[in-house]
């Protein structure tokens, strides 16, 4: 099909979306000088588009800036039929890909999550371990600017770069309740700039981090590498939506047919084709690239394509306290806590969660939420009600290990199309019972921390709209191709200049917000793709 | 040929949906509040009702159908009856439409006010944060480690 196309001239090295992982790679890659291009399906976003510039900013969550690419709607998006899943998907297309719409909460996986199998008898063990990554953490860490603080006994000794976020009264009171308890806490690594860092002007707490950062305090990768990327050389096209990744039939694949901004459809040779779509895009992309060679797919000769989805179920569990605390007024994340995060026999489950503690929200959103969950009434009591509420929210998320299990997938949907008519991604996805009982277990802590914090009205939300839905897992990295779809340093076992290197090849979850992961992942595997360069393709 | 999308709220909708919305948060002397009907609110509410446009429209079709009709014409008593069972149902329209209200009413500048807030976006200003007390963190930092090494 692509000889019918009109075809641009070949570049070395194409990388599909814009993200976390793209982005890092694409950085990486431009010293080497090859001719790089970036197809990016969305648009760069200007700071001056996000809401916390207008009045209007809680009510934009629910619409232009919803982390559901259903909800949100763009013509850039692109639907995701995840109506076979409690969780839903959460990402977002534009340049800085899903970096623009998080939290920035930062931790970086532990250690033993790299060794699953032989620490716990679960899952599989990754082909890479934390101290491979140790290097590229901190890279990234400079790169993306961390705060945080030296000296978390639930970590390998690390320095971020800035000061911590402050710990204001919500934070204070929570470490009040868990020194009580004994039990461990920290302030949390997050990509938010404490001070002037690198051209972006210090966190002054719009809160609000997580729909975009008008101060541009918060790091996503169109304010952290794209710029130096794009300096070095790095070509970065924005609106083009890729169809398929073509091949010559056997094992190498030659470039990628793409829609431009008018909708053109384009032929793009490249030695060297790097996918960043992240857990959902990928597999789809992947699959949507069947052809008589590859019927089944690309890269898809162990059929774990798709496979193993993992979405971080995500419980919130919330109460009141008897003063206004930090509310919507800083960053969302103040702290975590590791005590549970390691695997204790004497629990029903195995593997742990990360506790993150939230500060609150703000005044529409604490109407709405508590209105839907019968706490504020109508009439009335209502305005009484609500300022027992407004700013005394107290809120601990309880991020769980989620297990590979094969029949947690992505394939493509039979009906539904983007707006190119490319096939969407269906995803079916069930909570395992480990990750049940490690949830009810995490939801019993959080209640006695709230509790020891002085919080009544207490109340848990086991899985909401607005759960994060990580998206990781769905092209295992592995050193066997029988088991997995790339290779230790991210090259596709099939094809032999097709690599990924987004949150698609983990291998388990952790249970940490996976960004800083992915992103010392994909440096990874850039440097190694740097290394290999005269014999990549043996 | 089909009919063009509907595109705004008829005379009947919007009567009801003030209706509803002054029984859903009344005007409050105490605080110093106007109630959800108040005409600047209103306004905001249609302006701005964008893609939730359809599931409100479906909210006040299920609001209509409870009354037998316009529900704003019900005398008092029945308004009430309906109102309730109304709001006691647990369908997505109607959480949209409770949505949008307080979306609105909760960024009024008299309402804001009334809270002892600023009527303002975030940014430029953005807010002050205290430090916290940081001393709390020594009995953590005497922990022994906790993390488990890679065999």
């Amino acid at each position: 099909m692509s000889a019918t196309l009109p075809s641009n001239d070949i570049v070395d090295v194409v990388i599909i979306g814009s993200g976390a992982s793209g982005a890092a790679v694409a950085w990486s890659l431009a010293e080497t000088k090859m001719k790089i291009l970036c197809l990016e399906q969305g648009d760069w976003i200007q700071s001056k588009e996000f809401p916390s510039n207008g009045r209007d900013w809680e009510a934009r969550r629910y619409t232009d800036f919803n982390i559901s690419p259903n909800y949100r709607g763009r013509d850039t998006d692109y639907p995701v039929n995840d109506d076979n899943s409690l969780m839903k998907v959460a990402n977002f297309n534009g340049v800085g890909g899903s970096t623009i719409l998080y939290t920035a909460h930062f931790p970086r996986m532990h250690p033993s999550d790299f060794h699953v199998r032989t620490l716990d008898g679960v899952a599989a063990d990754w082909p890479v371990d934390y101290a491979t990554l140790e290097p590229y953490f901190a890279e990234n860490d400079r790169m993306m600017g961390v705060a945080g603080l030296a000296g978390d006994p639930a970590y390998p000794p690390h320095e971020p770069p800035m000061p911590p976020v402050p710990l204001g009264k919500t934070g204070t009171r929570y470490a009040k309740a868990m020194n009580k308890l004994g039990w461990h806490w920290w302030p949390s690594d997050v990509s938010i700039a404490t001070t002037d860092y690198e051209g972006r002007a210090k966190c002054i707490n719009l809160g609000h981090c997580t729909p975009g950062c008008a101060q541009g305090a918060k790091a996503s990768t169109d304010i952290t590498y794209w710029p130096l990327a794009l300096r070095a050389g790095v070509e970065l096209r924005t609106r083009c939506r890729v169809r398929e990744v073509t091949t010559n039939g056997a094992d190498m694949v030659t470039g990628v047919n793409y829609y431009d901004a008018d909708g053109v459809e384009r032929f793009q040779p490249a030695e060297v084709v790097i996918l960043a779509c992240n857990g959902v895009g990928t597999p789809r992309l992947l699959l949507n690239s069947a052809s008589p060679a590859f019927p089944d797919g690309l890269a898809n000769s162990s059929g774990l394509v798709g496979k193993n989805l993992m979405l971080h179920p995500w419980p919130q569990v919330f109460g009141y306290v008897d003063e206004r605390v930090d509310g919507d007024r800083a960053p969302i994340t103040v702290m975590w806590s590791k005590e549970f995060y390691e695997t204790d026999p004497a629990r029903d489950f195995v593997r742990g969660y990360t506790l993150q503690f939230g500060r609150g929200t703000g005044p529409a959103n604490e109407a709405i939420t508590s209105a839907a969950a019968g706490r504020l009434p109508w009439g009335a009591e209502h305005h009484r009600v609500y300022r027992e509420l407004l700013y005394k929210r107290v809120q601990i998320g309880v991020a769980c290990e989620d297990l590979p299990e094969e029949h947690n997938c992505v394939t493509l949907d039979p009906v539904l199309t983007d707006s190119h008519g490319i096939p969407a991604p269906r995803i079916d996805y069930t909570i395992g019972d480990n990750t049940r009982r490690m949830m009810e277990h995490g939801i019993a802590r959080a209640e006695q921390i709230l509790r020891a914090a002085g919080a009544t009205n207490l109340s848990a939300s086991r899985t909401i709209l607005n759960s994060p839905g990580h998206l990781l897992g769905t092209a295992r990295m592995g050193t066997d191709p029988a088991t997995s779809v790339v290779n230790e340093w991210g090259r596709c076992h099939d094809l032999k200049n097709l690599f990924i290197v987004d949150g698609s090849i983990w291998v388990t979850s952790g249970g940490v917000n996976p960004t800083s992961t992915i992103q010392a992942l994909a440096l990874y595997i850039a440097d190694t793709i740097k290394k290999r360069l005269a014999t990549l393709f043996d | 040929m089909s009919a063009a999308p509907k595109q705004s709220f008829s005379d009947t909708e919007i009567t009801d949906l003030c209706a509803i919305a002054g029984i859903m948060i009344p005007a409050s002397a105490a605080y110093a509040v106007p109630a959800a009907d108040d005409a600047t609110i209103m306004a905001d509410v249609v302006a701005s009702v964008g893609p939730d446009f359809d599931a409100v429209c479906d909210a006040l079709g299920e609001l209509s159908g409870l009354a037998g009709g316009s529900f704003a014409a019900l005398d008092s008593a029945r308004r009430s009856l309906v109102a309730a069972r109304f709001l006691n149902g647990d369908s997505a329209p109607l959480a949209i439409l409770a949505r949008v209200i307080l979306q609105c009413y909760y960024r009024d500048d008299r309402v804001i006010r009334s809270l002892g807030l600023e009527p303002r976006p975030p940014f430029p200003l953005g807010h002050s944060l205290e430090q916290g007390d940081w001393s709390l963190l020594e009995p953590v930092r005497a922990r022994a480690k906790m993390w488990r090494d890679a065999p």
